[in-house]
Order: C-alpha cells, then structure tokens, then sequence
C-alpha cells in the first residue's frame, strides 16, 4: 500500500477546500446561481478526498508499513488490530487527519440537511467550513505530515504506542471530543453567515439548535470517557485533575453550554441575538484555543502531544486569522444591530441570562487558571503553578448558585413570571430538599459541608422539576408538556446536572483510602469491606507480560467481589503500567491498584472504596442523552427557512410559549 | 459618550481582548523559542545549583554541598500531586537500576502524601529535598513538575528538561550530557 496515495489525496482535499471556500462567495458576488450552488458538491468531494487519505494511513497501520515514520513511532507489529486502528489519532499528526475528516464530515451533513436553507447564507456557511478545512490541511501538510517516510532506511520494527492509550476507553473517546469541538464549527459557520447575510432572526436559532445541541452531547460524552479512562488507567483513583489540556476540553463545553441555553432564548423570544453569535464564535474559538494549547507546547501537561513552536505559531496565526477575522465581522455588523423586545426581570429569558453569566464567568476563570502561569512567566516573574484548590473553590463558588437558579428557571415562563406564583412555589421544594438531603447525610453518615450542600443542590433541581409538573397537571397543561421532547431533554440533562453534583460531592467526602503492605493471606479492612490479598501470578498479553494479583473482597462475611489489578511492563518500550482492579457499583466502587513489589513476595497496595463515584459519569451520560432528546423533537424535522426573500419575521410568535 | 456611541465601542471588545490575548500568546511562543524548542531550558544553565538547606523526607537537612561531591547527578522534581511524574517514574526507575544516581526534589507537598507515593511506586531516589512552599523551586526556575535537572559532579546545572523523561527525550537530549560531563551507565 502507498502512503503517496494519502498524501495525494490530501493535497488534492485542500485544493479543493480552496475552491468551496471562494467559488461560493464570488457566485454571490456576482449573482451567478451556479457558482453559489457548487458549495454543495465542493464539500462532498472534500469529504471523499480526506477519507480516501485517512484510508491509506490507517491501512499503513494495520499493514505495519515501519517506512512511514508516524507508523514506525506509534505502533509495533505486536499491537493487536484494534490498537492499530485507533493508533491512527494516537498522536499529534494522525489524530490532527482525524480531526479534519471529523469536520469535512460535520460539513458534508450540513450541506446535506441545508438544502431547505436560502442558499446565499447555505454558501457562506459552507464556504466558512471549507476556509477552516483548508487552514487545518494547510497545517497538515506543511508542519505536521503523517505520511512522512523513512526512506530508504525502513526501521524494522515500530516503537509501540504509548502503552497509556492502549485501551478502550481511549479508542473513542478523541474521535467523541472531535465530534464536539468540531461539532462547533457548525455553529460558528451559521454565526459568521447570519453576519454576513444580516439573518438573525428565530428561524436561524431554530435551524442551529438541533446542530449545537449534538455537538455539545458529542463534547459531553467525549470529556465524560477522557475522565473515566484516568480514573482506571492513571491507577490514582483520580478522575479530573484540572490538567491545561483537560480544561482545554471544559472551557468550550462550558461556553458551549451557554449557547444552547442562549439558542432557545433566541429561537423562542427573538433575543440575545448578539450575545448568543458571540457565543457561538466563542465556543468554536476556544475549541481552536485548546488546539493551539495543547500542540504548540506552551503549556506541558501530560496529553501533550510531541509539541513544535513552529506548529505552535502556524495555529496562531490561523487562530488570528479566523477568530480575529469573525470578532472583527462581529464588530462591524453588530454595531448597528437594534435591540428587540425586552423582557422583564422575572421571566424564563432573565434566568437563562444568569445561566449564561454563569457559565461564562466560570469559562473566565478556568481561562485564567488555566493561562495564568504563562502570564506570571511572560510578566519575567518565576513561573507558578495553579492547582486543584483555585479551581474547585470556584466550581463551588459558581455551580452552587448556578443550580439554584436552575431550579427555579426550569419553572420560569417565557417574557414576565408572576412574582407571588414564584415565591409560592419555593417553599415546598426548599423544605424537600433540605429535609431530605439531611436524612441521606444521616443515612450516610457524614454531615460534611460538601455532602450535604450537593444533596441539597441535586434534590432541589429534580424537585422542582416535580413541582412543575404538579402545578401544570392542577392547571390541566401537562400533556402538552409531556409531548414536547425539548421538555424531557430539558430534563434529562438537569437531572444529569443534579447526579454529577451527588457524584462529585459524595465521592469527594466518603472516599476512604489505604496504602498498605500486602502479600498471600494479608486481610484489609476499610470502610466495612474486607480485602484479601491472594498472591500475584505472570499472565501474558499480546505485547506486554502482566503481573496480575488476586484479590478477594467480602462483607459481612459473604464473598462481595474478586479483583483483578496488574503491573503490565510493555516490551517494545520497556515501560511499566498499573491496570487497577475495579469493582463497579451504583454505590460504590471497590479500587485497588498494585504499587511496587516489595521483598519477600509483598506488594505495596493502595485499596480505596471510592461511594457514588460512578455518579459523575452516570451525570454526563445523563446530560449527553438529554441534547439527543431535545433535537428529536418534531418541530425541527419541519423546513426552517425557505429559499424566499423576507422571511425575516414570519415568526410564529404562538409556538414560542410551549 | 452616548449610549449608541458606547455600543459601537462595546461590540469591539471581544475582538480587542482577544488580539490582546494573540499577542500574549506570541509572546509565550517567542519565550519557548529563545529558551530552545520545546525545551524550556531554564537561565541557571552553567551556573550552580542554588544554594539551600531543607529538610529531607528522611528529616536529615540536605544542602546543596552534596550536589557536588564529584557524582554526575540527576535532580528529579516531582510531586505527589502530579499525574505525569506517575508516568515518568517506571522510565526513571530503569535509570536507576542502570546506575544513574537520582535525588528527589519533591515540590509543593506534604511529607504524608509524598511518603504514602513513594510507597505505592518505589523510593528510587538517594534522598529527597522537600520544597512545600516551592521557595527552592523558585530559584530554580521550576515551571511545574516534572522538570529534571542534570547536575555534574561540581555542582553546576548543566541541562534542565522540562515535563516527562522517556526514553527518547533521554536517549536524544539528556544522555548525551550526562555523558559528556562524566556520568556512568551500566550496561
């Protein structure tokens, strides 16, 4: 097979992503219908072109073809074939291809659905997509080329994949991330169109909604895998460390999360126009803002990938070029946009606007955390470290009022809400959720400030859920609201919201930990769980020869699980892996992972029983269905926008309040 | 300034902070630049080790006198805190067994947390400075752990690499120094 082909094929995909990018807007120039209609076509061939490249890369993976060097440093013919595969976005220049079919992918869909669309604004949207595929192909063949050969000196054998990222949870879950970052770009697209065309109006919210909405479930789903593959892979039991590139993925998915709750203010109301394009500028910006992070190497974290200033300055000038470029438009356009109607103080829009205050402040701050070493260096002060505490005091500081507001937004009503309605209808949650929250704390066993204030915050969000239905069956509206998929993916995701808060709060207070000594026979007790340690046996793998121990766990005398955790040395590289042995439960999970080998056949053993700990990552699958829900709903399978003039207020004004 | 006055100006904003923040970020790259690709070498090359007296976790005090008794001696920062000093430390603990001499500096801990670490992965170093308020580290210039420094035997800093140590970034940066300044492998 010849990796020639790939690269052919890739070049030829940036000529052609040159064409969609220019041939559209000059068919609007000029008025020519057949220019504006190419963007359509263009995009497809873009599509089949990367696809064909990215065919050959894989297939010089599983071929173990050593020659191209991309191979030669992140496989080894001993790697089992699914590894292979996936080993294809194991590192910088492959996972940068996967992440340029991902978009030409997201805009071959775009061009498929939008064919309703009026086409000068289809055209500018797509000729946006195609100016981002060009820069990121650009990008690929000058600095960062996966089809790179060793020629004529082949290396014989491949130097493995970072042994790390073999695994399952790291086979999906770049391509889940790209589907969200990239997922984006969509809205940014129709953002930079709704500028150029001066289309803002309800009917493009409505047609963006659905878009955003599955990106951000993409995001959601791809973080929520990230923190489950540290949680079992790093050994340390930890599942989010604050680390420059996670926050990297946070900062878009937060930001992200505003635009969708903007969207529905846009679309219902006809408002937040200019705030929720500068959103969706912003939530794509800071997809390209982690990019540029994680591979330029001005910040070292442990995902980053083998980083280069000289790629470090090609993204910034490309991140100039583009978000410089749409912020510019921004400026130019909104300057003379005139306000819409208001809304009153107490209505459905006033508290979305705290949401999105919110969330953008708490963007802010992981922003400056996350930057703020580089900051204090460039200032010529000694470089610092932000660490965990900064950032977890302001998840509290912000995700407590941030829950209680949404417990009363759920309920609020669209344009003003009834002072005397509300307040009515605060006191029974409120009783609810504090009662309860203290009977789990005594169930539980701890009144730790964290436990409770999250009981109290997850409880106080689904309450009120419950009361809304309540008052709206008094008021013989409930069917109405049952029928609306938006509602229940409203739903589905706050709920996510509220499990994540019990996972995060009780797995931070009830987590209980051990280092001991161990070897056959030894007998640990913790947290009403006895651990036996049963001696350690060789198991080998395909690439690798583990130690494996066996552990036996009882409660209350009755066998409770068998754990399994190994020491994996990888031969290709030498290096050495923990694979902790996990017992799952919805209470709880049993964690224990093997440290070093001590004399005498003992081991060093951390043993921790980690309760509600699958909780947060129950939240997040939670939250991810709930955007799936919501674009299912019937309204946006009816077209949008038809190809006439002046559909700029025909809004249906009637529809807005279900 | 009028109300539309101020709106035109406001919408420039977020194109004005993000320029702002460009230029910051071309600062940034221009700093990893000038301190040689990806390699944040610090400004303490060639010049000796800071001077200190701190504690150990063993509780002896450790100065920097015992840097320079004639070993080539690497200086591994790490913290019990930091995921990727985990993923570096079976790499260090084959340098270890090869005979490269290893002194910990263990940056912005507890002693219980570094211990309980130490415990669970292998003690592989001679002893370790503690640095919990990163005053030493300071001096050092030390960005985030890991950063290893190699020492030579009189006590001077001779290469500073910062985030983790594999085998490639040893074999093609850092062996080649350790060798040049006298440093023994066992093979």
């Amino acid at each position: 097979m010849y990796p020639e082909f790939g690269l052919i094929a890739l070049i030829f995909a940036g000529f052609i992503a040159l064409l969609q990018s220019s041939i559209p807007l000059v068919g609007i120039r000029y008025k020519r219908p057949e220019l504006i209609a190419s963007a359509g076509p263009l995009s497809a061939l873009v599509f089949v072109a990367i696809l064909i490249s990215y065919y050959y890369l894989t297939m010089s993976f599983l071929q173990d073809d050593f020659s191209v060097v991309y191979v030669a440093n992140n496989s080894n013919s001993l790697l089992p074939w699914y590894y292979k595969f996936s080993a294809v976005w194991g590192a910088h220049e492959g996972s940068m291809l996967l992440w340029v079919l991902v978009l030409v992918g997201w805009t071959l869909a775009v061009s498929i659905f939008s064919r309703h669309l009026q086409k000068d604004f289809r055209a500018v949207a797509l000729a946006s997509q195609g100016m981002l595929a060009l820069g990121f192909i650009l990008f690929l063949v000058f600095t960062s080329n996966p089809f790179e050969r060793l020629l004529p000196f082949s290396a014989p054998e491949g130097s493995d994949l970072n042994p790390l990222l073999q695994d399952v949870g790291l086979i999906f879950h770049p391509p889940m991330l790209y589907m969200g970052y990239v997922g984006f770009s969509v809205a940014f697209s129709f953002a930079l169109a709704a500028l150029v065309c001066g289309k803002l109006d309800p009917i493009w919210a409505k047609w963006l909604r659905p878009w955003t909405n599955i990106a951000w479930a993409f995001l959601t789903a791809g973080i929520a895998l990230g923190s489950w593959w540290a949680y079992y892979e790093l050994g340390w039991g930890g599942w989010w460390f604050w680390d420059p590139v996670e926050n990297a993925s946070l900062m878009p998915w937060i930001v992200g999360t505003a635009l969708v709750h903007s969207l529905a203010v846009a679309e219902k109301r006809n408002l937040f126009q200019s705030w929720t394009v500068l959103l969706a500028i912003v939530a794509f910006s800071l997809s390209l803002l982690g990019t540029f992070l994680v591979r330029s190497g001005v910040l070292t974290s442990v995902h980053s990938f083998a980083s280069d200033p000289e790629r470090g300055l090609y993204i910034l000038i490309f991140l100039f070029i583009v978000i410089g470029g749409s912020l510019f438009l921004y400026g130019l356009r909104m300057g003379d946009l005139k306000p819409t109607t208001g809304f009153e103080p107490l209505s459905a829009e006033s508290m979305l606007l705290v949401n999105n205050l919110l969330l953008t402040l708490f963007a802010s701050v992981v922003l400056l955390g996350t930057l703020y070493p580089l900051l204090i260096e460039s200032l010529g002060m000694q470089s610092v470290s932000v660490g965990p505490p900064y950032f977890n005091l302001f998840l509290v500081i912000i995700g407590a009022p941030l829950m209680l507001f949404m417990g009363l937004g759920q309920r609020m009503r669209w344009r003003r809400d009834d002072m005397s309605r509300v307040l009515k209808s605060i006191p029974l949650p409120l009783i609810v959720s504090l009662v309860l929250a203290i009977v789990f704390a005594a169930m539980l066993g701890s009144f730790k400030a964290g436990l409770v204030g999250a009981l109290f915050l997850a409880i106080w969000v689904v309450s009120h859920l419950i009361e809304d239905l309540r008052a709206k069956y008094l008021s013989g509206g409930l069917s109405k609201t049952l029928k609306s998929l938006t509602w229940w993916g409203m739903c589905t995701a706050h709920i996510g919201i509220a499990v994540l808060a019990v996972g995060i709060g009780l797995s931070a207070a009830l987590t209980e930990s051990v280092d001991v000594r161990m070897e056959a026979g030894t007998k640990v007790e913790l947290a009403g769980y006895e651990f036996e340690f049963d001696g350690v046996y060789q198991e080998p793998g395909p690439n690798y020869t583990a130690q494996v121990a066996e552990v036996f766990v009882w409660k209350d005398g009755f066998p409770e699980a068998q754990l399994y955790p190994e020491k994996r040395r990888y031969l290709a590289g030498g290096d050495v892996l923990t694979e902790a042995g996990i017992d799952a439960g919805i209470g709880r999970d049993l964690f224990v992972s093997m440290g070093e080998s001590l004399e005498g056949g003992a081991w060093a053993v951390r043993i921790q029983v980690k309760p509600f700990i699958r909780w947060t990552w129950f939240g997040a699958i939670f939250m991810a269905l709930g955007g799936v829900i919501g674009i299912l709903d019937r309204r946006y399978r009816m077209p949008a926008i038809t190809d006439s003039e002046g559909s700029q207020s025909t809004n249906d004004q009637s529809q807005a309040s279900t | 300034m009028t109300p539309e006055a101020s709106k035109k100006f406001l919408v420039f904003a977020p194109l004005t902070a993000f320029v702002l923040l460009s230029a910051f970020f071309y600062s940034a790259l221009q700093l990893r630049e000038i301190r040689g690709g990806d390699e944040l070498t610090s400004a303490l090359i060639d010049r000796p080790f800071p001077s200190f007296e701190l504690a150990g976790l063993d509780n002896d005090v450790h100065d920097q006198s015992e840097l320079s008794m004639g070993q080539v001696t690497l200086v591994n920062v790490w913290g019990s805190w930091c995921p990727s000093c985990r993923y570096e430390h079976p790499f260090l603990t084959e340098l270890v067994e090869a005979g490269v001499p290893l002194v910990g500096l263990n940056y912005k801990d507890t002693p219980t947390a570094a211990l309980d670490w130490l415990d669970s992965f292998g003690d592989i170093y001679q002893y370790h400075i503690q640095d919990q308020d990163g005053r030493l580290g300071l001096d050092l210039g030390v960005y985030g752990a890991p950063e290893t420094f190699i020492v030579d035997g009189d006590g001077v800093i001779r290469y500073k690499r910062v985030g983790v140590v594999d085998q490639r970034v040893w074999d093609d940066l850092m062996k080649p120094v350790y060798l040049q300044y006298g440093g023994q492998i066992d093979d």
